[in-house]
């Protein structure tokens, strides 16, 4: 069970008040027809994936229903940091 | 090699079963090889089997960083059944369970293939449309199934309970009798004991940590005690494959999550097919040993750490006791996890990649132990002609920029 603190209410709460996201900073591509099969290919389905430093999308389903990123180690599964959407992370695969 | 038979169980009988030939030789790797398999799971070691067995290319070497079959072939909960949706999956399943229903006699190893049927459970009148659909479809393609109800499920596995008043009562079940469970160490063991007898070197305790490149195409791999040379490398690393692809400057489309089980105290027999249900979501069956042996649900986020959360159990936990209220006074004995390697569309990547005799064969996710034979077969014949193989052929790794993907969600058993 993870305990994953939201940085919109500002607490720590369980997992099962969240859900998962995903991979965080992939940019939505704004004109998507101009895109060739292999672009859109890649930004639907193709992913980092790290063993490590991950960055992702969390959303708190039952409490705020706001999404945030967080920094979260996926071999020890260490939370780092969490951080609301729309800013950047402070700790990366290379600082870390 | 020598051949296991009754008799040469006597004949060591006599010395006390100390003078047994070793299974397999630990060799020192060689320089150079055809071909480098990565990952000696199920997967890999049947792919170096067919590869030497049915093409002849015998200079191979598989690279386990850890044990042979330590991976989610030691992990998963042995399910096996081909009744899949789509042609491309049903085809590709069911050559996997012909392979199963000859394995022993092939390889000269008890892998105790049981052929005692699976259940797919509908609780729901969707559930039940789809569990329809999905048995015809499974008829036209020549796969055993049925659509059976309540009280033929109750005669299959009397301890479940039918009862209209459960919060999820069953409506109905899709069964196929040639589905059922195998050992899954022994699978491993087994092709590695006859790749190793075709002379392929096993190689343990070896990581692969890098894949060296030359003119766009594989020269070989650098691993923890060296490099080794090689002219095609064939990944078959499950779990970590977007670790492995990253060597090669490659990305794929999988997502790596942990996936857990657990085992009961031994039992006397009380259950003699496999039961799943995708809308509970939970899955039993009770191995020769008496434990009951339960699958639970993926987590929802990435994960390489072999644990998951202790919700998602409990949760499983929940659904086994609503279909079988008898388990709830069993105590649980050991739980883990593993690291699967999910795709999109719940289907597999066979697939040779941008770099020059480089392949992979992953994203089985949370079902690919059933397909162990299948998968080695048709990769070995794709890794040996550098093309894919017929059953193959849909499971490119371009289907993800194409767009035809293969949606399996509804017959993959697991929900992720
Ligand atoms: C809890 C659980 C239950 C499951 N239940 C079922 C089921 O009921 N039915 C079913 O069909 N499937 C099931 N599965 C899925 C099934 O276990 C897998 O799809 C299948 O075993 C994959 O086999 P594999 O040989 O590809 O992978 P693995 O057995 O994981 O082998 C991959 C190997 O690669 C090695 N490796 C990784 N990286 C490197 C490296 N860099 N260098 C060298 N070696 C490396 C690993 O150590 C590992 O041994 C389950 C999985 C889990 C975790
Ligand atoms: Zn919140």
């Amino acid at each position: 069970m993870l305990l994953i603190h939201c940085p919109h209410c500002r607490e720590h709460r369980e997992e099962e008040e969240f859900s998962y996201g995903g991979e965080a900073h992939i940019v939505r591509p704004l004109e998507p027809e101009a895109l060739s099969d292999e672009e859109w290919g890649d930004y639907l389905f193709f992913r980092t994936n790290s063993r490590g430093i991950h960055h992702e999308m969390w959303y708190h389903a039952v409490g705020c229903r706001r999404y945030f990123n967080a920094t979260r180690n996926t071999v020890t599964y260490e939370i780092l940091e969490t951080y609301k959407t729309g800013t950047q992370p402070t700790i990366t695969g290379a600082s870390a | 090699m020598k051949k296991y038979s009754a008799f040469s169980l006597l004949k060591n009988a006599l010395s006390y079963h100390e003078n047994w030939q070793k299974v397999w030789r630990s060799p020192t790797p060689k320089k150079e090889y055809d071909v480098i398999v990565v990952g000696g799971g199920g997967h890999g070691l049947a792919t170096a089997y067919y590869l030497a067995k049915v093409h002849g290319i015998t200079n191979i070497a598989v690279i386990e960083k850890g044990y042979l079959g330590g991976g989610n072939t030691a992990r998963n909960t042995t399910i096996i059944r081909s009744n899949y949706l789509w042609d491309e999956a049903a085809q590709l399943y069911d050559l996997s369970l012909k392979l199963w229903e000859g394995l022993s006699q092939e390889l000269n190893y008890n892998v105790m293939f049981s052929q005692r049927g699976v259940l797919n459970l509908g609780h729901n009148l969707q559930d039940m449309r789809d569990i329809e659909r999905r048995v015809n479809a499974n008829r036209l393609n020549g796969i055993d199934g049925e659509v059976v109800s309540p009280q033929r499920i109750k005669e299959i596995a009397p301890l479940i309970n039918i009862s209209r008043d459960s919060r999820y009562p069953i409506l109905g079940a899709s069964w196929q009798p040639r589905g059922g469970t195998a050992r899954h160490d022994a699978v491993a063991w087994g092709y590695a004991r006859g790749a190793d007898a075709l002379g392929v070197d096993l190689i343990q305790q070896t990581e692969v940590t890098g894949i060296r490149r030359k003119d766009g195409a594989v020269v070989g791999v650098e691993t923890s005690n060296g490099f080794i040379g090689a002219r095609k490398v064939a990944c078959v690393t499950a779990g970590n494959s977007g670790v492995v692809a990253a060597m090669a400057g490659l990305r794929l489309p999988v997502e790596s999550r942990p996936l857990q089980a657990l085992v009961s105290e031994p039992v006397k027999p009380c259950l003699d097919t496999v039961v799943m249900s995708n809308a509970v979501h939970g899955y039993i069956s009770q191995s020769d040993k008496g434990d009951l042996v339960i699958g639970a649900g993926v987590d929802s986020y990435n994960g390489y750490g072999q644990r998951g959360s202790f919700h998602v159990v409990e949760h499983t936990i929940q659904a086994i006791c609503e279909l079988f209220p008898a388990f709830s006074r069993v105590r649980m004995n050991r739980q883990w996890g593993g690291v699967v390697d999910t795709c999109p569309d719940a289907c597999p990547i066979i697939s040779k990649t941008s770099v020059q005799g480089l392949y992979f064969n992953c994203g089985w996710g949370t079902g690919g132990f059933k397909a162990t034979p299948g998968s080695g077969y048709v990769f070995a014949d794709t890794v040996a002609n550098d093309r894919p193989h017929p059953l193959a052929a849909a499971f490119n790794l371009d289907r993800f920029n194409s767009g035809a993907l293969i949606d399996e969600h509804g017959a993959a058993g697991v929900a992720h």
